[in-house]
């Protein structure tokens, strides 16, 4: 009899659970509506034209589409990472300086031996890439780890030096031969056509989807490497692992877990991501590395959206999916928004700004209910104890 | 050539920028001496500079729009401290959301309500009477806008604060112990309301000082990141407000100094004098890290009955 009631309690209780964890969403996702809506009017604008104008604007058509995907793409490579990081109990910021970093290595690796080694030209760039954005995340983990320095900080900084590290190296040593002054943009040569992420159209038959658009196989490459961190943090050891620092670094570290090296691990991947992103916008947009002196002239943000949509996937890289496309499409509708009712789209900052606080304050909810399951839990053995006059050593 | 670099022109600079830091600084000294880490700050300075600089220009009143930045500071304040401590949302990652709030919600008010770059007359200097005239000294300590005499003034009082009163003493318990200055019967969550409602509002007039005294505009991330910063020099500064005036001054010289050296056009590369400031702060962080005074509750939301 005793079992049947924990059986059925138990039930009961993940039901319950997994819709706390879904409320707290949801009402994030309609907080944020409303902020949406009351900032609109603020402008004069009619929410519901607003909101038609982004929708067009990001999904109206086959090549909004696209430019919703193209945006979402380093968004979710940056997600990925922050996911990663997040998991592991660390919290990086320096996705744009990272992106940077990955960025200027690929082209580099590109440019100097990239005609040289023909097809391998592209792994080796995102390799690079991936690398050198890993190495300077990995700086501010070890940092975090053996230095105590909190990490927002250490890599607020770094984004800042590296900006102005992209600025010294793309007006000096990488600059463009061919430009010669022209029109004075900081930008590299243009890479090799080998090297160039083909893009990405859909044929089947008669059913041309894509076709002339901007998007390019690095969002396919994105959502590859989604479905394979997921795999990755549920199914295996090194996630587990990464998992396991973020919840409780104490008992990590008596069960014999080498937390610091987790850290330093966790910020790897994260800035690895973020780096991944960089060069897939080179190789896969721009074909060359150009800015105009700030770091959003080439992230265009990416660092800092990712961190929201990373929040908004709930830390899970398949909502990470999710949650990049919704910000592209934020982003590109954004641009329509202004151009149809006048509205700023700098709004979008402090849209984001708004949902990461309700995201992270709505972890609030989950928490209480998290603390509910366990005192029914112990309530539940109490019982037995009642009813059975047994003891029982608990689980 | 040193004689070139190092004028009275360069300590007064240093003095002057040290001001918007010195606000800040000292706000959030308070707040992570209860346990709080506000990484909103940023976004506070740009709101209360925007805030600030708006009714200055609409009526011209100086006095009115240093208010409205108190007042606005001290909601935003407040909204930090029902987020971080009744919520008890991870301190971090809302800094980081109050940050990009009020990063685009000036952008966007300002678009709004100003729309171009404009100038306003801010806060003048006051030139201290016989003390100004000292030479060079004079120069640097005596002939300072108002709010630099401000923010000087308010290390003695915020140290005040902290050593010799009542509320200091508590702040400084429930930023090392929270569970024992609940037993002992202080209310954490007031005190630490208290202190991000305080926090706030210096924030406010640190991003004031800058629109409506020290550079008389406003334009989109007038701050560029000045609130990070900050809150990496109270680290620096061990949480003391004799810490933090050290912090700050060192910081501002270093960019007052790097500023004279790309207008000298000493040979540096200008990107690497650029960088140099966010270098030193990072080594500043690193060699921070080695401190025992780090209140032992920062950044732990506080619950009755352990969390």
């Amino acid at each position: 009899m005793t079992s049947k009631i924990e059986k059925s309690s138990s039930l009961f209780e993940s039901v319950r659970l997994r819709f706390w964890y879904l409320v707290p969403f949801l009402l994030s996702l309609i907080l944020a509506f409303l902020a949406v809506a009351i900032l609109l009017l603020l402008f004069d604008a009619n929410p519901l034209s607003a909101f038609q104008a982004m929708w067009t604007g990001a999904f109206g058509s086959e090549n909004t589409t696209a430019e919703t995907l193209v945006k979402a793409t380093p968004i979710l490579f940056v997600a990925i990472g922050i996911t990663i990081a997040f998991r592991g109990g660390v919290i990086n910021i320096g996705g744009e300086g990272q992106m940077i970093a990955g960025a200027l290595a690929g082209v580099a690796v590109t440019l100097a031996i990239g005609e040289r080694i023909g097809v391998l030209v592209v792994p080796v760039a995102l390799l690079t890439g991936f690398l050198a954005g890993g190495f300077y995340g990995a700086i501010a983990g070890f940092l975090k780890a053996y230095f105590d320095v909190n990490e927002i900080l250490s890599t607020i900084m770094m984004n800042q030096i590296m900006v102005q590290l992209m600025n010294f190296l793309l007006n000096g040593i990488m600059l463009d031969p061919e430009s010669g002054g022209l029109n004075n943009i900081p930008k590299t040569a243009r890479i090799v056509p080998l090297a160039q992420l083909s893009r990405l159209s859909v044929n089947f038959g008669s059913l041309e989807i894509f076709d002339r658009t901007r998007l390019h196989t690095g969002f396919i490459i994105a959502i590859v490497l989604a479905i394979i961190v997921y795999i990755m943090l549920w199914h295996t050891t090194i996630g587990y692992r990464i998992r396991a620092v973020g919840l409780n670094t104490r008992a990590s570290r008596y069960a014999g877990i080498p937390v610091e090296r987790q850290m330093v691990l966790s910020m790897f991947l994260a800035g690895g991501f973020a780096g991944l992103a960089g060069v897939v916008q080179v190789l896969g947009l721009n074909y060359r590395l150009q800015t105009d002196g700030s770091a959003a002239g080439f992230t265009a943000n990416a660092g800092f959206n990712g961190i929201v949509a990373a929040l908004f996937g709930y830390l899970n890289p398949i909502g990470a999916i999710f949650s990049s496309i919704f910000f592209g499409g934020l982003l590109v509708g954004a641009q329509q928004m202004q151009r149809e009712l006048g509205v700023p789209a700098s709004m979008i900052t402090a849209i984001n700004g708004l949902i990461v606080i309700f995201v992270v304050s709505s972890q609030f909810f989950v928490r209480r209910a998290q603390r509910q399951q366990k005192a029914d839990q112990s309530t539940s053995f109490e019982q037995d104890i009642e009813s059975d006059g047994e003891e029982r050593v608990p689980a | 050539m040193i004689s070139e670099i190092f004028t009275a022109s360069l300590f007064a600079s240093t003095i002057r920028l040290a001001t918007p830091y010195l606000f800040a600084t000292l706000g959030e000294t308070l707040g992570q001496r209860s346990g709080v880490l506000n990484l909103g700050l940023d976004g506070m300075m740009l709101m209360g500079a925007f805030v600030a600089f708006l009714i200055a220009y609409l009526t011209g009143n100086l006095i009115l729009a240093l208010l409205a930045a108190i007042a606005l500071g001290a909601l935003m304040g407040f909204i930090m401290a029902f987020i971080s401590v009744t919520l008890q949302a991870e301190q971090g990652i809302s800094g980081i959301g109050m940050y990009l709030f009020g990063l685009g919600m000036s952008e966007l008010l300002f678009q709004k309500f100003i729309g171009t770059p404009r100038t306003i007359e801010g806060f003048p200097r006051i030139a201290i009477p016989v003390l100004s005239d000292i030479p060079a000294i004079g120069e640097v300590f005596f002939k300072q806008n108002i709010l630099v005499y401000l923010a000087f003034a308010l290390v003695p009082i915020v140290w005040f604060i902290l050593q010799r009163t009542n509320l200091g003493l508590m702040i400084r318990a429930v930023g090392q112990n929270p569970e024992a200055a609940d037993a002992m019967g202080i209310s954490v969550t007031r005190v630490r309301y208290t202190t991000l409602v305080l926090g706030g509002i210096l924030a406010s007039i640190a991003g004031a000082s800058l629109s409506i005294a020290l550079i008389n505009t406003f334009q989109q991330n007038l701050t560029g990141g000045m609130g990070f910063i900050a809150v990496a020099l109270v680290y620096f500064g061990g949480w003391r407000p004799a810490g933090v005036l050290f912090g700050s001054l060192l910081f501002s010289f270093v960019n007052a100094l790097q500023l004279q050296i790309s207008v000298l056009g000493l040979g540096v590369p200008s990107e690497f004098a650029v960088m140099s400031p966010y270098i030193i702060t990072l080594l500043a962080l690193i060699f921070a890290s080695k401190r025992r005074d780090k209140p032992d509750a920062l950044t732990k939301p506080f619950e009755r009955g352990g969390g």
